[in-house]
C-alpha cells in the first residue's frame, strides 16, 4: 500500500520532471524551435516554387523540347526573348489581356464599391443577401467556365434568352462571335469576382470611425461631400488592394477562360497565360514559353511594385 | 492592444449602427431591394445548373429554354455510367430492364457499359483536398508560430519572401515542375498533387496563421512557462487550443483552393490522380449534348463548396479580408 504511494508518487515527479532525451528534446532553445518551426516551410518552398521558377529561368536560355527528352540541350542565349519580344502575335496576346483585366476591374470597381456601400446601410436580412452574393468567388474557376459555355448557348442559352426578353438583338453567340467573345470572359469574371471588391471595400467602410460622419454632420456637409471627403479616401486603400489582388490574378488567367472560350474565335480571348500553356503544352516550345513565361513573371512584379508604390502614397 | 483595438472596433460599430439607423428607413429599404435585386441576378446561373441536372437532354437544349420540365434523373445516371448505343432487337434481346436507371438508359436505345470514372475523380479531389489542406496547415502553423513568438533573422524578408512564390503563374513553374516530377515519379500521383498544392497553399496558411497567433497573447504561455511547461508544450497546450478557430478558417481557404484547382491538375495529371475540375468537361460526351450530365457534374462538385459558404461566412469572411488587410 505505501510501496504503490511511493511509485506513484515517484512517477508523478518524473513525469513533473522529464529527464535525459525527452527533456532536451522538450525544452529546446528558442532558436532551435524557430528553425524547426520555419524549416519545412521554407524548404518546400524552396523545392517546388524556388527551385523550378530557377530552371524556368535556366531553360528560357535553352533551345529545350520537353517531348524530346534525349536530344542535347544547347544555349542559345538571349534568342528566345528576341524572339518572344519580337513576335507580333506576343503582343496580340497581351492586349486582349489588357481588354481583359482593364474592363473586369472597372466592372467590378463600380459593382463592387456600389454594392458594399448598399449593404453598409445595413438593411434587415443583410447577412443573409451578402450570403448568396458571396457564392460565386468561392467556385472553381474551370467549372465555372464550363458551365457558362451552357448558359452561353446562342439559341437555347438562357443568357441570350434573358437579354433578348430586354431588348430584341435576336441569338447571341457570346462565345462564336469575334466581336462579343472578349465580353463574354469579361460578364463571366465580373459575376465571379464582383463578390471580392465588395467585400474588401465593406472591410474599408466598417473601419471608417462614426465621429468623423457626425463631425461632418455637425458641419452641415452634404451626402456627396461626406462620400467624396470621408468615404473614399478611407475606402481606398482597401478597393486599390483588392483591385492589386484581382489584377494579378486576371493578368494571370487561366482556368476559367480556357474552358469557356479555350482563346478564340481565332485569338481573340487568348490570354497570355492561354498562349503559354500552348506553346509549351501543345507545341512543346520549353525554352521559348520558358522566356515568355519569364516575362510574364517580371511583368506582373514590376507592375505589382509600380501599384505598391502607389498605394502605400494613397495611404499615407 | 489588440483587445483594446477590439472593444474600440465593437463600440464604433454600435455608434455607426445607431447614426445609421437615424438615416431614412426609405432609402434604407431601397438598399435593401438592389441589394437582394443583384443577389437574385447572381444566383440565377447557379439556380439553372442545378434544374439543368434534372432535365433530359432534349428538354436541355430546348428552344425557349423550359423553367417548367419533367424532372428526370438521366444527367445523374449519365454521369456516374458509361453508356453504348444499341440497337432496338438487341436490347430487346436482354429482355426487361433489371433496375430503374437500365430502364431509363434503354429509354435513349443505350445500354450501361459500367461505371463512369467521376467517383474516382471526386474521391481524387477529396484525398488531395484534404491531405494538402492537413499538411499546409500543419507546416503553417508551426512556421506561423515561430514568425509569430521567436527573433527570426531577415524575418521580414522571409515572410515577403513566402507571400511572393503565391504571385507566380502557375504556367510558368508548371514546366520545370512537370519535368521535376517526371523524373521523381511523382507525375500522375495523388502524393505529387498534395506536395504541390501543399507549397502552394502554404503561404497564404503561413500569412492568416501568424495573424491569428499574433492576437493570442502572450502572457498565457509565459505564465505556462514559469508554471514549469516547456515552450513546446506551452505550444501545444495553449497556443493551438487557442488558434483553434484561426487554424479552421485557414484549412477552410486551404482545402477551396486545392478543390477548386485546375491549372496543374490539367497538365500534371491523366490517368490516375485527375482531380475533378479537368474531369468535368470531359463528361459532355458524344455528341457534346450531354448537358444534363455536366450539369449533374457540376452541382455534385459546387454543392459542398455552397453549404461551406452558407455555414462558415463569418470565419470565410475573416479570411478573405484578413489575408488582405494583414498585407
Amino acid at each position: 500500500m505505501s510501496d504503490s504511494a511511493v511509485t506513484s508518487l515517484a512517477e508523478r515527479v518524473a513525469r513533473a520532471t522529464p529527464g535525459g532525451l525527452v527533456h532536451r528534446l522538450l525544452s529546446l532553445s528558442d532558436r532551435g524551435i524557430a528553425w524547426l518551426f520555419i524549416a519545412p516551410t521554407v524548404a518546400l518552398l524552396l523545392a517546388i516554387n524556388i527551385f523550378p521558377l530557377i530552371w524556368t529561368v535556366y531553360l528560357s536560355f535553352t533551345n529545350y523540347r520537353s517531348n524530346r527528352p534525349g536530344t542535347e540541350i544547347e544555349w542559345i542565349g538571349l534568342r528566345n526573348y528576341e524572339r518572344v519580344l519580337g513576335s507580333e502575335d506576343i503582343w496580340g496576346y497581351l492586349q486582349v489581356t489588357a481588354h481583359f483585366v482593364v474592363w473586369t476591374m472597372l466592372l467590378q470597381v463600380v459593382l463592387g464599391l456600389g454594392l458594399a456601400l448598399l449593404i453598409n446601410r445595413n438593411f434587415r436580412s443583410a447577412g443573409f443577401w451578402t450570403t448568396l452574393i458571396l457564392i460565386p468567388m468561392m467556385l472553381s474557376p474551370a467549372v465555372v467556365g464550363t458551365f457558362w459555355t451552357y448558359l452561353y448557348q446562342p439559341q437555347t442559352g438562357i443568357f441570350s434568352y434573358i437579354v433578348n426578353l430586354f431588348a430584341d438583338v435576336g441569338a447571341l453567340d457570346m462565345i462564336g462571335s469575334v466581336g462579343l467573345a472578349p465580353w463574354s470572359i469579361v460578364i463571366v469574371d465580373t459575376w465571379m469576382w464582383t463578390p471580392y471588391i465588395m467585400l474588401l471595400c465593406l472591410a474599408g467602410l466598417r473601419s471608417i470611425p462614426a465621429y468623423l460622419y457626425e463631425a461632418a454632420e455637425i458641419d452641415r456637409a452634404n451626402a456627396l461631400q461626406k462620400f467624396w471627403y470621408i468615404t473614399l479616401p478611407r475606402v481606398l486603400p482597401f478597393l486599390m488592394l483588392a483591385v492589386l489582388f484581382r489584377g494579378i490574378e486576371n493578368f494571370k488567367m487561366f482556368d476559367m477562360v480556357v474552358e469557356l472560350t479555350s482563346g478564340g474565335p481565332g485569338s481573340t480571348t487568348e490570354l497570355a497565360s492561354i498562349n503559354l500553356k500552348r506553346e509549351a503544352f501543345e507545341n512543346w516550345r520549353t525554352g521559348y514559353s520558358s522566356a515568355f513565361a519569364v516575362i510574364l513573371f517580371v511583368t506582373v512584379f514590376g507592375l505589382g511594385n509600380i501599384y505598391v508604390k502607389a498605394l502605400n502614397k494613397v495611404k499615407s | 492592444m489588440t483587445a483594446g483595438s477590439a472593444t474600440l472596433r465593437a463600440a464604433s460599430a454600435s455608434q455607426r449602427a445607431h447614426s445609421v439607423g437615424q438615416a431614412g428607413t426609405g432609402a434604407k429599404w431601397l438598399a435593401g431591394l438592389l441589394v437582394a435585386a443583384y443577389a437574385l441576378v447572381a444566383i440565377v446561373p447557379l439556380v439553372w445548373i442545378g434544374l439543368t441536372g434534372f432535365k433530359s437532354p432534349p428538354d436541355s437544349i430546348a428552344y425557349p429554354p423550359k423553367v417548367v420540365f419533367e424532372p428526370t434523373f438521366e444527367g445523374y445516371v449519365n454521369l456516374f455510367t458509361t453508356r453504348s448505343r444499341q440497337t432496338d432487337e438487341y436490347i430487346e434481346s436482354l429482355g426487361p430492364a433489371e433496375t430503374w436507371y437500365d430502364a431509363l438508359v434503354r429509354k435513349r436505345n443505350m445500354v450501361i457499359t459500367g461505371p463512369s470514372r467521376f467517383v474516382d475523380r471526386y474521391l481524387n479531389s477529396i484525398v488531395i483536398g484534404f491531405g494538402s489542406t492537413f499538411l499546409a496547415v500543419f507546416l503553417g502553423t508551426l512556421a506561423a508560430y515561430a514568425f509569430s513568438r521567436f527573433k527570426v533573422p531577415l524575418k521580414d524578408d522571409l515572410l515577403f519572401f513566402i507571400l511572393s512564390t503565391r504571385m507566380m503563374p502557375p504556367i510558368a513553374v508548371a514546366i520545370p515542375i512537370y519535368l521535376m516530377f517526371r523524373a521523381l515519379g511523382l507525375s500522375d500521383t495523388a502524393l505529387g498533387m498534395i506536395l504541390l498544392y501543399t507549397a502552394v497553399n502554404i503561404s497564404l496558411a503561413v500569412w492568416l496563421l501568424k495573424g491569428f497567433i499574433d492576437e493570442i497573447p502572450r502572457e498565457y504561455e509565459e505564465a505556462a512557462v514559469v508554471d514549469g511547461y516547456s515552450r513546446l508544450q506551452a505550444f501545444r497546450k495553449i497556443v493551438l487550443p487557442q488558434a483553434r478557430s484561426g487554424i479552421a478558417a485557414t484549412a477552410i481557404f486551404c482545402l477551396i483552393f486545392a478543390w477548386n484547382e485546375y491549372a496543374f491538375a490539367l497538365l500534371l495529371t491523366s490517368g490516375e490522380a485527375q482531380t475533378a475540375p479537368p474531369f468535368i468537361p470531359l463528361i459532355i460526351g458524344e455528341g457534346g449534348l450531354d448537358w444534363p450530365a455536366v450539369a449533374a457534374g457540376t452541382t455534385l462538385f459546387l454543392l459542398p463548396i455552397v453549404i461551406f459558404t452558407i455555414v462558415l461566412r463569418k470565419q470565410l469572411l475573416r479570411g478573405i479580408t484578413f489575408g488582405a488587410v494583414r498585407k
